[in-house]
């Protein structure tokens, strides 16, 4: 036994391994951090860090007091609530994507390939037609991710077995008939009121965010993350093959539907405030994967740090790179798409060189 | 122990298990032969509980030890994570493993010689080094039957015998009730107690092994004739081979 005990001691290398992996943690944190000091401060009115601090500050001392300065009403009632939108939807998409390629053993997965996004396109659409907002709006949003998601369940079934293949193929068949619905709804609704609301929704933007809305969309965004990051350990189970999760005690089948509804939970949150914001969870788990591998106990939790520091970044870039602001999906597909290009090519590379 | 008792498994007009009754307890090995399509598997699925039977009954602990055929995965872990995940069963849907189950995941590694490679990536190892990690995992899981699915088919004669002699080694320690599944019937002879063979048709043989490796019993087995050698090995102890008549050259 004692020469197994002295090879359990740790060795140099694990140590190494150790530290760089530490020095990952800290680095994200402290890029989180400066992006989220880069959103409160820059803009078509720019505020200084020291100041920004100090508003923040006096804010959390007394959250009651009144805001008279311009610069105190500008952070604390459109910064700060945009930023931690951004933030918390950021760190909730990018988990998504990443338990989502997980559980599927497939790095190409994402909220969109199981429908979710497109069923919750069309029901925030409904809600825009109808005229509602709010948590109306959030609970009809949720409401159509799931229903997308139970449909692409009950299709995907076949003789009380679902196999991956055909969830990712009755989620493409979903998703093209409720985006086909969203555009019915576009085209009957009218041009002088509904339809531009829409279609600038559809675009994705933090622009009209408020503590209210805020409010509305962060308590669904933490407790799916929060469970996904208590499920980090399983999901490493989970992206095995079926036959090895069961013989490890996992009832692969039940839990990926416990995944697959906190990302819809995600999903119908983030979208009810902010419309299709895509890219998120396919760019981010990717570039954390070549930092901290691939197991899910690192890559969830980097992952979420990455995503939001990403998102508040593309948000910022969204509202101040021109005069009149871009819709933030459409940046975070025009960035994603060539970056997510540029990982998959490496990430097969790398793998044919193994 | 784990036992299957008159389990028949059918796929709509076709019975793939028929009544079949097997039963290996702690401390014994048994080796299922068949050809090619001839149910092996599907035998194994079944006690495993991963094949939900026609008919019949089927006991087992809660967790079997399962050696996949090749690895599942498609990710890149390091073989001491591969390792840990073995303890699954005991952690739960939300848990995550703490520094003795590295600890066990570790202990395990040692016992099949492959403690250097912990930190080394799963994917980089060699097919017969990677089924020696998951052998470490199914020992991980702590269950006290171990069921193999083909563990030498893939592998070169070194690490055949590498993989043989530890499966020895597990064998004689006598905590363990083994199955596995082999086209080598020398694999049967170095690593097993009991034989089942899965005659082609519906019938199966089951019995000690050398009662039931017999060239008569694997002409019928495999179709192809075969002659088994008695050699004495070198503490005087008879070790049996079998020939297959290949190419048309029979053994006389």
């Amino acid at each position: 036994m004692t020469s197994i005990d002295n090879q359990l001691a740790g060795t140099p290398r694990q140590l190494g391994i150790v530290s760089r992996h530490a020095a990952i943690y800290i680095g994200a944190m402290l890029l989180l951090l400066a992006m989220i000091f880069a959103g409160m401060c820059l803009g078509r009115y720019s505020v200084d860090v020291p100041r920004a601090m100090q508003i923040i500050w006096l804010s959390i001392l007394d959250p009651a007091r009144p805001l008279d300065a311009i610069d105190e009403r500008i952070i604390i009632l459109v910064r700060v609530p945009r930023v931690l939108l951004a933030a918390f939807a950021g760190a909730a998409l990018a988990a998504s994507g990443a338990a989502l390629q997980g559980v599927f053993r497939n790095p190409l997965v994402s909220p969109q390939v199981l429908g979710i996004s497109q069923g919750a396109a069309f029901g925030g659409a409904i809600a825009i037609l109808l005229g509602v907002w709010g948590l109306p709006l959030l609970a009809i949003v949720f409401f159509c991710g799931l229903a997308a998601l139970a449909l692409v369940g009950f299709l995907a079934r076949i003789d009380g077995r679902t196999e991956i293949v055909t969830v990712i193929l009755s989620g493409m068949i979903v998703g093209a008939m409720f985006s086909a619905l969203v555009s019915l709804i576009q085209f009957l609704a009218d041009p002088n009121g509904p339809l531009p609301a829409i279609v600038y929704w559809l675009m994705g933007s933090f622009a009209s965010t408020t503590w209210e809305r805020a409010a509305i969309a962060v308590p669904g965004l933490v407790i799916g993350m929060v469970f996904l990051w208590a499920m980090r350990f399983r999901l490493n189970i989970l992206s095995l093959d079926e036959a090895e999760a069961r013989s490890l005690g996992a009832k692969p089948e039940l839990e990926r539907w416990l995944i697959f509804a906190l990302v819809a939970l995600i999903v119908g949150s983030q979208v009810a405030v902010s419309g299709i914001v895509g890219w998120i969870g396919l760019v981010i788990p990717h570039a954390t994967r070549l930092l901290v591998g691939h197991d899910h106990r690192r890559l969830l939790p980097v992952s979420m740090l990455l995503g939001a520091a990403y998102l508040v970044a593309v948000d910022t870039i969204a509202r101040t790179a021109t005069s009149a602001e871009i819709p933030l999906g459409v940046l975070t597909a025009l960035v994603g798409a060539p970056v997510f290009a540029m990982l998959l090519r490496h990430h097969y590379r790398e793998r044919n060189a193994a | 122990m784990i036992s299957l008792e008159k389990a028949s498994v059918r796929f709509g007009p076709r019975t793939v298990l028929d009544q079949l009754s097997v039963k290996v307890e702690v401390g014994q090995s048994l080796a299922i032969l068949g050809p090619n399509g001839r149910g092996k598997t599907t035998a194994l699925r079944a006690m495993l509980g991963f094949q939900p039977l026609s008919g019949g009954t089927r006991t087992a602990p809660e967790i079997v030890g399962y050696v996949p055929q090749a690895a599942g995965i498609n990710q890149r872990y390091s073989v001491l994570d591969v390792v840990v995940m073995g303890r699954a069963a005991r952690l739960g849907l939300f848990g995550q493993p703490q520094a003795a189950d590295f600890d066990a995941a570790r202990e395990v590694l040692a016992e099949v010689g492959l403690l250097h490679f912990a930190e080394a990536m799963f994917d980089r190892l060699s097919g017969g080094e990677r089924q020696l990690v998951l052998l470490a995992r199914a020992l991980a899981t702590g269950s006290n039957v171990l069921v193999l699915d083909e563990p030498a088919a893939a592998l070169d004669l070194k690490n055949q015998e590498r993989l043989l002699s530890l499966l020895g080694k597990i064998r004689a320690k006598g905590d363990k009730a083994i199955i596995f599944t082999t086209h080598d019937p020398n694999h049967a002879f170095a690593a097993a107690d009991d034989a089942l063979l899965m005659l082609p048709g519906a019938a199966v043989l089951s019995g000690p092994v050398h009662e039931t490796i017999t060239a008569k019993h694997l002409e019928a087995l495999y179709g192809v004739s075969m002659r088994l050698v008695d050699m004495p090995g070198p503490n005087g102890d008879m070790h049996r081979a079998v020939l297959p008549a290949f190419a048309g050259k029979v053994a006389a």
